[in-house]
């Protein structure tokens, strides 16, 4: 399919310039959003291979909460962009070598070596005959890999109590409204009707102070 | 019914997750006191004794579950036992010393319940999905645990450092084992076994893949070269989180590397023989000198906990079912020990706080001759001292590497041994020959405990618990295939 | 080589449909949200017993056009402290967002075929992703303003957006378990049968969702609120203590674009409830002189009816302060809808009506 390949080349190529741009861009908040865009180019790879349940997954969870919150966090921190940079180039080299080696052995695996045998009939398509991709999703998820999935759940939930144990205080000082409470009064239990003699207030004695 | 039935071999395990989340709910809903917060500790031990009685009764064979994602046999039983133990001591443990420092928190048991979930997946993990899924449940348990007292700057220092180190290694483990599925197809250890032909040399990705795989695992167990994280994680954790570190998680990860290796590559065994040899020297010398140095008792703890996995490695370097059966016996005599040297480092208390420096132990013999003297028992047996149970642990590693023909390695072994019976004897020479530093307060029933029976252990190891322990490790041992 | 060339045609013709059709919607959209808002002003006049716009066209009919015309015209100011780029991609992206949504959106299914630009089987993900991105343009624009006022109606508003997201996400989840597709047509066809039918009646009212799963349309709506940032959820601009929140740098065009874009989000939440909760194009009744009637006709007086309940919303409720917005959202629609989906899973296996 052509149009599939124009549109590959598309969503590849802005997705690699966007992770380029992601790390030289000065200002942290251009270099989120470049993220965010990079997201959404994955997003589109994942349509191009049928994987139209991921890709919707990807934008929702990544881009729509994810990125929000970092987005959220880098807008409030005070980064000095020049230290940030100087760090930049200093570092570089060594994050070029370690890419570098990296990239080289995924070359020399992949393109001399070649993928395993077995891998190549595993690869298949990610929309078995019959069914949606997200249909296939689900009819495995939910059977074969339920552990896993769970698991996984279990790992979030661990994720959440430890946010929470490590950062909520419960402050003494602090007053808290309690809705329940507010709306349960009634004029019984709020209100007291005084017969106050002329010359008198009805308010309880006060302490002298400097008044 | 029948659905339920097949999920029987993970009983335990949904014991746990769901005694956890229970207590999370009974935490969520009753009243912060610290009462209410050691009760939830005192369940949580409950359940961690009921998920051990239901592994106690499960039948003495192997199986499957999950499409081999989760196995059940023998060897996994004895490691998860011991496991649940260790959590369990931590658990007890904990309860004094987050009293005294007012950060009680019900939330403690409920992720020691999970993490312990997490270290039963490992431990049982017969799949790449399955073994990455328990490393990050267990590590993000340890992350949180090791902050856990976050007003400590110590503790966030240390929680910070395992949290980003730990993720690195996570990404190594993950990088090998794409790799491997890359090229084999297939993620889980039966299928990788299969997928390399006896006598051949694996292909070149499945290599590069297994050092990624081990170097993310030997994070895990803290064996050199990826140990460096384990002397800041232990010191400026709470002492209890430390033990549950030393204990229980050791354990896990310690199974997990040697069920991926024997189990995964029984056919590439020169491959990883190297590399676990490697690691093994490596951690026994660094264990052994750079422990010399230290004064603060939990980083010599650390050390010392380098240097035993190092031992543990000799074990698995020699690939057969004596070797195993030696880590087996290794883990539950270091587990012993451990656990009790713990209990003293927690009952080093004086009105000030904890100390933890080694010169504040001096004349503890005339001071507290009984905790002098558990402390003394445990360290000779620490460093390997016959008749205590130590040097058993030693021997049943040492022998099977000699059988083997790794001689050269047990030599350096014993050499090993010899140079950190130095320390252990310096901790000793200070509580019995130093002039005396005031007494410390009088310790919480629990650590007495926790020491009288890590230091009888330690005592009787060779008549009583010793040759059962030593049988079921056998049994246990060759339940992995060779 | 024929081949090739046929190809391109083919693409080529699929191409200018596809653009066409869209163009048309747009246009078609554009103009009923020009009325829509003119009727929000009139109705929130009419609650306030004031008469509203009057002066442009016949009742007013074109003052939004008026308006818009207005705002073209304008000079755009753009404060010399703000991030050029970023400020003026802002209302952009707010309006790109909320206007693609509608690529997903059917408006009837007839025998023409589905009346929708692109069929997806995954098309109230894709809505939920194209609407959860609409904050981007608000904390853009709040940012690049470099302007406290600004600032703090952004922050406000992406916590709202991201908290309120959750429990929408979940009621929708219910929705899906009574349906078994993703796909927005097949979520209408399901509501042609339900509790109605099942006791004999002709298709109804009471077939649709809204009946069955009444307590998450509630929800639903109530969330749409606040993640369309209406009020009482219009924090992000309070006037009385952000001035205009976000918007407050904002003139001319690019304000007009916000504008745009939160109507069109309104409007999109609107069909959304219709299509989940109201059967989208499907007739009151199912009976003669209603099911003659096109459905796209029904399903405009459905949208429209949710707008009246949006505008009438604004006019009656006192705006909430932030931290009651924030327990409402977490403490309180959270489990509810949670809750909602483990009991209504459960009543459909129990009772196996699971699709």
């Amino acid at each position: 399919m052509a149009l599939t390949a124009v549109f590959f080349y598309l969503f590849a190529t802005l997705a690699v310039a966007s992770a380029a741009m992601v790390i030289v861009a000065k200002n942290p908040v251009h270099a989120v959003l470049f993220l965010i865009l990079v997201f959404f180019n994955a997003a589109g790879l994942f349509v191009l291979l049928n994987a139209e349940f991921l890709a919707m997954l990807l934008v929702i969870v990544y881009v729509g909460a994810v990125a929000v919150l970092f987005l959220f966090v880098v807008m409030m921190l005070d980064v000095d962009f020049a230290e940030l940079r100087a760090g930049f180039i200093k570092n570089a080299p060594i994050g070029v070598i370690v890419g570098g080696v990296v990239l080289a052995e995924l070359i020399a695996l992949f393109v001399a070596r070649g993928a395993g045998p077995v891998t190549t009939a595993v690869k298949g398509s990610p929309v078995p005959s019959g069914v949606s991709n997200t249909e296939a999703l689900g009819l495995i998820i939910y059977t074969k890999y339920v552990f896993f999935f769970q698991a996984a759940g279990l790992i979030l939930l661990v994720a959440m109590i430890g946010a929470i144990v490590l950062t909520l205080q419960h402050r003494k000082a602090v007053r808290r409204q309690s809705i329940p409470v507010q709306v349960a009064r009634t004029p019984a239990n709020a209100m007291a009707v005084v017969k106050v003699a002329p010359g008198e207030t009805g308010m309880p004695a006060e302490p002298k102070g400097q008044g | 019914m029948t659905e339920a039935a097949t999920y029987a071999p993970i009983y335990p395990e949904l014991v746990l997750a769901i005694g956890a989340m229970a207590l999370l709910m009974f935490g969520a809903f009753t009243r912060e006191t610290d009462d209410n917060a050691q009760l939830g500790g005192w369940l949580a031990i409950v359940i961690l004794a009921v998920a051990a009685g239901m592994i106690l009764a499960q039948p003495a064979e192997t199986v499957t579950v999950f499409n081999g994602a989760f196995i059940v046999d023998p060897f996994g039983r004895f490691m998860k036992l011991l496991m649940l133990a260790g959590s369990a001591f931590a658990i007890l443990m904990s309860h004094g010393y987050f009293k005294r420092h007012r950060a009680l928190k019900f939330e403690l048991p409920v992720l020691i319940l999970l993490g312990t979930v997490g270290m039963s997946m490992m431990i049982s993990a017969g799949d790449f999905i399955a073994l990455y899924l328990g490393v990050e449940l267990h590590s993000l348990v340890s992350y949180v645990l090791a902050a856990i007292r976050r007003d400590d700057v110590r503790a966030s220092e240390a929680g910070l450092k395992y949290f980003v180190l730990g993720a690195l290694s996570s990404g190594m483990l993950l990088y090998g084992a794409s790799l491997i599925y890359g090229f084999t197809g297939t993620t889980s250890l039966a299928g990788i076994a299969a997928a390399i032909p006896p006598g051949g040399v694996p292909s070149l990705g499945i290599i590069i893949g297994l050092v990624f795989l081990l170097a993310g695992m030997a994070f895990k167990v803290a064996a050199v070269p990826f140990h460096m994280w384990s002397p800041d994680v232990y010191e400026g954790s709470p002492t209890p989180i430390t033990a549950f570190f030393a204990a229980a998680g050791k354990v896990a990860a310690v199974a997990l590397l040697t069920r991926v290796v024997i189990a995964g590559f029984p056919n590439a065994v020169a491959q990883w023989q190297q590399i676990i040899v490697f690691a093994a020297i490596g951690s026994m010398l660094l264990g052994a000198f750079a422990a010399i140095g230290q004064t603060n008792l939990k980083r010599l703890m650390a050390y010392s906990s380098i240097g035993h996995v190092g031992f543990m490695l000799v074990g698995l370097a020699a690939a057969n079912a004596d070797g195993v059966a030696g880590i087996l016996i290794y883990m539950a005599i270091y587990l012993a020990m451990t656990l009790g040297v713990f209990a003293v480092i927690l009952a080093m208390r004086r009105e000030e706080g904890m100390v933890e420096d080694i010169y504040e132990l001096a004349g503890l013999a005339q001071t507290d001759l009984k905790m002098a003297a558990v402390l003394g028992v445990l360290l000779f047996s620490l460093a390997g001292v016959p008749p205590l149970a130590g040097f058993f642990a030693k021997w049943y590693v040492l022998a099977p590497a000699v059988k083997a023909g790794l001689g050269w390695l047990a030599i350096i072994g014993v050499l090993a041994s010899v140079v950190s019976a130095f320390y252990y004897l310096r901790i000793i020479k200070i509580m019995f020959f130093d002039d005396p530093k005031p007494a410390f307060e009088k310790s919480d029933a629990a650590l007495v405990f926790v020491m009288g029976a890590s230091v009888i252990f330690t005592l009787v190891f060779v008549i009583w618990p010793g040759p059962s322990i030593l049988d079921a490790a056998n049994a246990a041992a060759v339940t992995l295939k060779f | 080589m024929s081949d090739w060339t046929a190809n391109i045609w083919e693409y080529a013709l699929w191409l200018a449909a596809t653009v066409g059709l869209s163009l048309a919607l747009l246009v078609g959209l554009l103009i009923i949200i020009a009325f829509l808002l003119l009727m929000d002003r009139k109705v929130w006049a009419a609650v306030q017993l004031r008469r509203g716009p009057n002066v442009v066209g016949p009742f007013g009919l074109l003052q939004s056009f008026a308006d818009l015309l207005k705002f073209v015209l304008k000079e755009p100011v753009i404060p010399a402290g703000a991030d050029k780029g970023v400020f003026l991609l802002a209302p952009l992206v707010t309006a790109v967002c909320a206007l693609a949504a509608w690529a997903v959106i059917p408006l009837d299914e007839n025998s023409w075929g589905r009346w929708v630009i692109s069929d997806l089987n995954v098309g109230i993900l894709y809505l939920l992703a194209i609407s959860s991105l609409g904050v981007y343009g608000v904390i853009m624009g709040g940012w690049a303003s470099n302007s406290k006022y600004p600032f703090m109606g952004a922050l406000r508003s992406a916590a709202q957006m991201v908290s309120y997201e959750v429990s929408i996400g979940l009621v929708i989840i219910t929705v899906l378990l009574c349906v078994g597709s993703l796909n927005m047509t097949a979520i209408v066809d399901a509501q042609r049968l339900g509790p109605g039918t099942m006791v004999g009646l002709p298709g109804s009212i009471f077939d649709w969702h809204w009946f069955a799963l009444f307590p998450m349309f509630v929800v639903f709506f109530i969330s749409a609120l606040a993640e369309t940032n209406r009020p009482p959820f219009d924090l992000v601009e309070a006037e009385s203590e952000l001035v205009a929140g976000f918007m407050v740098e904002y003139a001319s065009t690019p304000y007009l674009l916000f504008m745009l874009g939160e109507y069109v989000a309104i409007v999109t939440m609107c069909a959304l409830s219709a299509i989940l909760f109201l059967g989208g194009w499907l007739p009151p009744l199912d009976i003669w002189p209603l099911n003659a009637v096109p459905g796209i006709v029904w399903f405009l007086l459905k949208v429209v009816f949710m707008f009246f309940m949006f505008a009438m919303v604004k006019a009656m409720v006192p705006r909430y302060r932030y931290d009651q917005l924030m327990r409402l959202g977490w403490k309180v629609f959270l489990p509810l809808s949670l809750i909602a989906v483990v009991v209504v899973a459960g009543f459909l296996h129990a009772f196996d009506l699971a699709p």
